[in-house]
């Protein structure tokens, strides 16, 4: 298989080292590290879901199996939605945010370096949090979008339910404080002559998704105050005796739920809009359309929503108009499919591991697209709803699309961050594994649901025609676990043995691949002036194969650090830190509540508040960099 | 180098005014304009739920509509103070005109001081600071007035859809205004301890885009929880 994984002959590996060591950890504010962070934090919580993932299978693999008891498959089953959801694609996507973004538009640092710091503590304390109700044995168990009224109190009055709408309250602080700093980073931070059209597929993809979050957040937001309210205040926004309307939090729920998914896919697109024209050796073909095209997803992502709620029973106009807005998605959408595969079309294909999960994930996410447009329809999707139908679909989409495009970064990107290569041959195990067992566990799902099974459904009867549907997905999931198993092998492994990456390992042509891998702190040593989409490239002509380490946007590795070549950069700092462990610590004395120790709550939200607010003074009021250069 | 002209890597213009980004614009100005773009979201999804809440109490009190026995437990008048809250809302607009001459006052502060007494108290940002978070503080005495009076009244956050839905609503925005006034406070130590100049204007302007989209919020519970019936 035809592979560029040999090392360049240019710039060894001398890369620069910054400090180690845990403090400058908790301190750090460069953009690359916090995106470092997030990468092996949203890689622990993949495995984890991928853990509770394990279990659920292994409890439908047969019939009327007792491998966990009732409650704790509710819990599992809600924990690996939101897990996957909350703490493994969406941090993963934030990975790539944080160090590649600033990367690609020539910059040194996101546009607020602390406000960076402060989102993944806020999202790791967040994630703790959530998780932690693991071991008070009351995990979440109203599944990931859990309905109120049958979330309040009356209905789940367990700690359960708590954890979940606290914990999302906190991480929905981190990716709302996240997304005004990259609209800023995106908009203001642009290197010179980077014009927005110039930007790179990926950044264009990021800077719709933020917006996504800023407009799609605040609602969930306020549906989760009302499930807070009810259930420690006892207001009765949810309280169907007082005449709450029972569809009130579904409603708010999807009007973020359904821009969520766009938030989830968009990041994945993005990536591949990077890796097929690098593999295929060609500029991505249609980059307005395709920028048109992510733009108009966002848009009609946000009239969309009440498809997810076709079964309630909207009347005819209802009905119509969301199907219609629904089945339109699938128009830019299929545009974009288009140009990759167009992109593709007679280019000089490499079929490196980052390729084939880009080249897998186009053809998994039409998959997950075709049978999102037939439950679009709401006749079809009445047959469909509920079913193991939509747990397919939406696995085609998320991990199919999702998590495809993001393993695809990582064996595209793992060199730009480490400074070495992945192993191809491990990477081609990993692809082949996961592709098949992919297709195994959740092909049959789409039978198994049309056959009536429904979704979080405990286990079922050996005559219900569901066992052989189960067995397959089961025997799909363990290749899975295999192929994940080669994946992390690749992943700690390549990092020390990997080959020497150099610049430009896969001689692309964004600015990202202009500077050392790993980039040193301050990232461009010159900032450089651009004046087309593919810097890299257009150097040295059409013919792109030739530019390798002669490009003058190239900048060998020095070694120098920031204050050696008189870059400023950000003081560190342990304050954002500070200010998340506040808010958390504030957030958990909601906990006390029901248990009637009021004076105990009130005790911890008040300390808590005093101390974040504290902490946030000393933050603003100190200065970002030292003022004596 | 400023901040973000350094870490964009652009150069400061050679006039020193402003850092150099992709836009002109400083970064913080974008930031909080998103932000408030997220604060509408917020406050259109605590509208929408009072709106379509709106008349479905089952029981009372009633925002504007007097209830009794038997559909109530006691007789309850119709609870909404309109005249209360028209001052109230008239406060809290002139809070946005002292806001205006405060952020003003700190763009002009270096230039000469003129002698007629008018013109210098226009000058005097620590006056219109103080007199936008008097006028604020005003606003939520105002607020705590009609919380207590409710809560004599018998409407709490507890008693039916619509306590429910009021009192989140404007306790949030209530919460924005208290935000609000700690802010300018501390712009006012700043102020005390060495003086707003116009480099500190960035930040002010902050300050009072956050203090104006608080009031265009306040404009829009007023009309619709208030004056429609």
């Amino acid at each position: 298989m035809a592979t560029t994984a040999t090392a360049p002959a240019f710039a060894p590996a001398e890369s620069y080292v910054g400090e180690s060591g845990l403090w400058s950890w908790l301190t750090t504010v460069d953009h690359k590290r916090i995106g470092t962070l997030y990468l092996f934090t949203s890689l622990f919580f993949f495995l984890l879901g991928g853990v509770e993932a394990g279990i659920i299978r292994w409890q439908l693999a047969r019939p009327n199996l007792h491998v966990v008891s009732a409650e704790t498959y509710n819990q599992l089953f809600t924990m690996h939605g939101t897990t996957m959801i909350f703490l493994a694609i969406m941090p993963l996507s934030a990975a790539f945010f944080n160090y590649i973004v600033p990367l690609q538009i020539g910059a040194r640092d996101v546009a607020f370096p602390r406000l960076n710091a402060f989102s993944y503590w806020v999202f790791l304390l967040g994630a703790v949090f959530i998780n932690a109700s693991w071991f008070f044995g009351a995990a979440p168990d109203g599944g990931w979008f859990a309905y109120a009224p049958l979330t309040t109190r009356q209905f789940s009055p367990g700690m359960n339910i708590d954890f979940w709408v606290i914990g999302i309250q906190i991480l929905g602080v981190s990716s709302l404080a996240a997304s005004f700093n990259f609209i800023t980073t995106i908009i203001n931070m642009r290197a010179p002559g980077m014009n927005l059209m110039r930007m790179p597929m990926f950044t264009w993809n990021v800077f719709v998704t933020q917006f996504l979050i800023m407009l799609a957040f605040p609602v969930i937001t306020i549906a989760l105050v009302f499930l807070q309210f009810d259930r420690f205040f006892g207001t009765q926004f949810y309280e169907l005796a007082a005449g709450a309307d029972p569809l009130l939090w579904q409603h708010l729920f999807w009007i973020f739920g359904h821009p969520e998914v766009y938030i989830l896919i968009l990041p994945a697109f993005g990536l591949i809009s990077e890796i097929v024209p690098t593999f295929s050796r060609k500029p991505i073909f249609g980059y307005p359309v395709m920028a048109y095209a992510t733009m108009l997803i966002a848009f009609l992502g946000f009239g969309v929503w009440a498809h997810h709620m076709f079964a309630v029973g909207m009347g005819p106009v209802g009905d119509t108009v969301f199907g219609v807005t629904t089945m339109l998605i699938a128009i830019p959408t299929g545009v974009k499919i288009f140009n990759w595969i167009f992109t593709m079309w007679g280019g000089s294909i490499q079929f490196t591991a980052a390729m084939k999960f880009a080249i897998g994930m186009i053809c998994l996410f039409i998959i997950g697209g075709i049978s999102g447009v037939m439950h679009a329809s709401p006749p079809a999707d009445l047959q469909q709803t509920d079913t193991y139908f939509i747990v397919a679909h939406f696995h085609y989409v998320m991990f199919g699309g999702s998590m495809m495009g993001i393993f695809g970064g990582i064996y595209y990107y793992y060199p730009k961050i480490t400074g070495r290569l992945l192993s191809e041959k491990l990477g081609s195990w990993h692809f082949w594994l996961t592709f098949i067992g992919m297709n195994l566990t959740f092909f049959p799902m789409h039978f198994s649901g049309l056959m009536g099974m429904p979704r979080r459904i405990y286990t079922y009867d050996a005559g219900q025609g569901w066992t052989r549907f189960n067995e397959i997905s089961t025997a799909g999931a363990a290749i899975l676990i295999v192929g994940t198993a080669f994946f992390v092998w690749n992943f700690i492994a390549s990092y020390r043995k990997g080959a020497v990456a150099g610049n430009d390992p896969w001689k692309a042509g964004t600015l990202e691949w202009a500077i050392p891998s790993p980039p040193p702190e301050y990232n461009f040593a010159r900032i450089p002036r651009v004046t087309s989409r593919l810097p890299l490239w257009d150097v040295t002509g059409k013919d792109s194969k030739q530019h390798a380490g002669v490009s003058p946007y190239m900048e060998p590795a020095t070694g120098k650090t920031a204050a050696e070549i008189g870059i400023p950069m950000p003081n560190p700092t342990i304050k954002p830190l500070l200010v998340a462990v506040g808010l958390t610590w504030m957030m958990t004395g909601l906990l006390f509540i029901p248990h009637d120790k009021v004076k105990l709550a009130l005790a911890v939200i008040i300390s808590g508040a005093i101390f974040m607010t504290a902490m946030l003074y000393g933050w603003v009021l100190s200065p970002l960099e030292d003022h004596n250069h | 180098m400023s901040h973000a002209a350094a870490l964009s890597g652009v150069q400061d213009d050679p006039h020193g005014e402003h850092p150099v980004t992709s836009t002109g614009l400083d970064n913080k100005k974008l930031a909080i304009w998103a932000f408030i773009g997220s604060e509408c979201m917020l406050f259109a999804s605590l509208i929408s739920t009072y709106l379509i809440y709106k008349g479905r109490s089952v029981v009372g009190p009633y925002p504007h509509d007097p209830c009794g026995p038997p559909n109530c437990s006691a007789n309850f008048p119709a609870i909404l103070n309109i005249p209360v809250t028209s001052a109230s809302t008239f406060v809290l607009l002139m809070s946005s005109l002292a806001m205006v001459l405060a952020l003003a006052a700190v763009e002009n502060a270096d230039q000469p001081m003129p002698t007629e007494f008018g013109a210098r108290l226009l000058r005097s940002s620590k006056l219109w600071l103080w007199m936008t978070a008097i006028l604020g503080t005003t606003f939520l005495g105002f607020q705590a007035y009609e919380f207590t009076s409710f809560v004599h009244e018998g409407l709490t956050i507890r008693t039916n859809l619509f306590g429910s839905s009021f009192f989140t609503l404007t306790g949030f925005h209530g919460a924005h205004v208290t935000a609000g006034v700690l802010w300018l406070l501390t712009l006012l130590a700043i102020d005390y301890r060495r003086g707003l100049g116009p480099k500190d204007a960035i930040n002010v302007d902050l300050a009072a885009l956050y203090w104006h989209f608080v009031d265009v919020v306040w404009i829009a519970i007023f009309t619709l929880v208030y004056l429609i019936k």
